[in-house]
């Protein structure tokens, strides 16, 4: 048995946890053809590199298919539901820096608080005759968001990318998405909602609660929580 | 823990004693059409429910409760007055309590009757209580009317005792909507800045969807309007801070809010109304005096209660939710019946937790 680190397969979240790992003496590398979804580990015996879309790996440290895995708080959280009995946070990696918002058009201009658009919603329902549409990818995240601050007549609407043009297609009337510097919101003529952070997110990395663990593994582990320890 | 043979035979046993009672056996379809349960809930539906979908249908749901169907077919066909029972599975998704079951029974009793609502709440009550005498269950009642009549009767705007029923069903949306409109929260910088305008706003920013500029202009005329309204008295305020926080046993319950009403006249239909249930509960054999009544019961269930509602709960499980539970729903049949509408009150108990409970005695 090998411990097996799943780290998200593409682009610069790949390269940035490669780095942050080499930095503590663990290295990870892509192996065969850049097409192939296998890597190697050196600096850590009995280690294995699983290469994942970055929204898989909570799915699979859930199913304790991987030991550990690197990926968004926003991705764990939306996707396992009491992800502290299923999963560990051992580290927060500095980077992929994300806020989870609630953003409406710039000129609602009587909408800046949650209150503000829990009004706007109730007669906008009234209005339109359907419930106010948020737009995202994130549905458990904002509707819990929602319900605890109590806003009512709104509706998720289901978007996988390209979210802030919802509003200009009509087909949501605000949106609840990852920004990191606001600036595709405004370049979309959007604007944050004063309390409308759902969620500060970053690359983490994770441990599955529920893989496990030979002695092999916990061997593995622990060196790698030791390489960590010390660079910190 | 029973088996689901046993569970069956207890919840065919109830439904039996329900049919005794003088109900018709109803029966529903499992999946349900999702608009009229996410018109009705709205989004919070889907953390509780399982929704599924096909390309024909659309979006269906598996039956999270018998309620809505039930009130659904009475205003297609039901005769008047009627007496329903029911009894199947209901799917909950539990994913804050993975230790309770996502798939359940109910039984039910639902009384739909025009003429004495003070009997038929005592009805349904009584013979609830019959059927889980013995286990070691704690009643809470409470009225929903009341809180809603307090509402309706404070001395503000039309457009904030709105806002304020609107959110009867959310405590912590109404505190701070109360709160506002008493004057206790202090107003946010953008609001300030935004009444400190007059006319027609003319902004630099696009407009853009389907919320049209009219409507933000309609609603910074609510909010200038508003802030013109004085706030809300602080004797009112005070009186129905009391009576949401009235707890006790259904006598001095009934004292308190007669005091309360002192200051809030507007309660004394709704009190009258209690005080009618009351006595036709005792006259049912219900130990009123040692009833527990809360008049804020209720509030944070997403059923469509607004009048009498009740439950029983394990008083040594807290964890469980609770055997037998529900109340009056005149509001749902409003908005489920296209302009008609009937009095309505029932119930629903889980024959699984009831077994529990006896085999845990044993």
């Amino acid at each position: 048995m090998t411990l097996k680190l799943g780290v998200p397969s593409k682009g610069r979240l790949m390269e940035k946890t490669f780095d942050w790992f080499a930095k503590r003496g663990v290295t990870l590398s892509r192996t065969g053809s850049d097409r192939e979804y296998a890597g190697a580990v050196e600096g850590v015996s009995n280690m294995e590199l699983v290469l994942l879309s970055a929204g898989e790996i909570p799915r699979e440290l859930a199913a304790g298919r991987i030991h550990l895995g690197v990926t968004g708080t926003d991705l764990v959280q939306e996707k396992l539901p009491r992800f502290e009995q299923q999963v560990e946070e051992l580290a927060e990696l500095g980077f992929g820096h994300a806020d989870l918002v609630l953003a409406v058009p710039q000129f609602w201009i009587d909408v800046d608080t949650l209150d503000d658009l829990d009004a706007a919603a109730s007669a906008f329902r009234a209005q339109h005759g359907h419930r106010l549409r948020i737009a995202t990818k994130y549905h458990r995240l904002v509707r819990e968001f929602l319900t605890d601050a109590g806003v009512a007549d709104y509706q998720l609407v289901d978007s996988q990318g390209a979210t802030e043009g919802t509003v200009k297609n009509e087909t949501a009337e605000m949106v609840a998405d990852i920004t990191s510097t606001g600036e595709t919101l405004r370049a979309n003529h959007l604007k944050l909602l004063a309390d409308g952070l759902v969620l500060k997110s970053q690359a983490t990395l994770w441990r599955s609660r529920v893989a496990k663990y030979g002695s092999a593994d916990k061997a593995a582990l622990n060196t790698l929580l030791d390489l960590l320890e010390h660079r910190k | 823990m029973a088996v689901r043979s046993q569970i069956q035979a207890r919840a065919a046993m109830l439904r039996l004693r329900f049919e005794a009672a003088g109900a018709q056996v109803v029966d529903t379809p499992l999946l349900q059409p999702a608009d009229t349960l996410l018109d009705l809930y709205g989004e919070d539906i889907r953390a509780r429910a399982y929704v599924t979908s096909d390309a024909l249908r659309g979006e269906q749901m598996l039956r999270p409760d018998f309620t809505v169907p039930v009130v659904e077919a009475h205003m297609r066909h039901g005769a008047e007055p009627a007496r329903y029972t029911y009894s199947g599975e209901v799917f909950r998704r539990q994913e804050h309590f993975p230790d309770r079951p996502n798939e359940y029974l109910q039984v039910g009793y639902e009384v739909f009757e025009r003429d004495d609502a003070a009997a038929a709440d005592a009805e349904v009550f009584a013979l609830f209580a019959l059927q889980v005498r013995g286990l070691p269950l704690r009643a809470a009642t409470g009225d929903i009317g009341i809180l809603m009549a307090a509402v309706e009767g404070l001395n503000t705007t039309e457009k904030r005792k709105a806002a304020l029923m609107r959110h009867i069903w959310r405590p912590r949306r109404f505190r701070s909507l109360l709160d506002r409109f008493a004057g206790r929260t202090p107003m946010p910088e953008s609001r300030r800045k935004l009444l400190s305008t007059e006319g027609d706003l003319t902004g630099s920013a696009v407009e853009l969807g389907k919320r049209r500029a009219a409507e933000v202009q309609a609603r910074v005329e609510a909010l200038r309007a508003d802030a013109k309204a004085p706030p809300i008295a602080e004797h009112e305020l005070l009186a129905l801070e009391a009576l949401m926080a009235v707890r006790e046993t259904v006598p001095f319950a009934t004292e308190q809010m007669r005091d309360i009403a002192v200051d809030l006249p507007q309660i004394i239909p709704a009190l009258d109304r209690l005080d009618a249930r009351t006595a036709a509960m005792k006259a049912r054999g219900v130990d009123v005096d040692n009833l527990d009544f809360e008049a804020s019961y209720g509030r944070t269930s997403m059923e469509y209660y607004d009048g009498f509602v009740f439950g029983f709960y394990a008083e040594a499980r807290p964890d469980l939710p609770p055997v037998a539970s529900g109340g009056r729903y005149d509001a749902l049949t409003r908005r489920l019946g296209q302009g008609e509408e009937i009095p309505a009150v029932g119930g629903v108990l889980r024959p699984d937790l009831m077994l529990q409970l006896e085999e845990a005695r044993k």
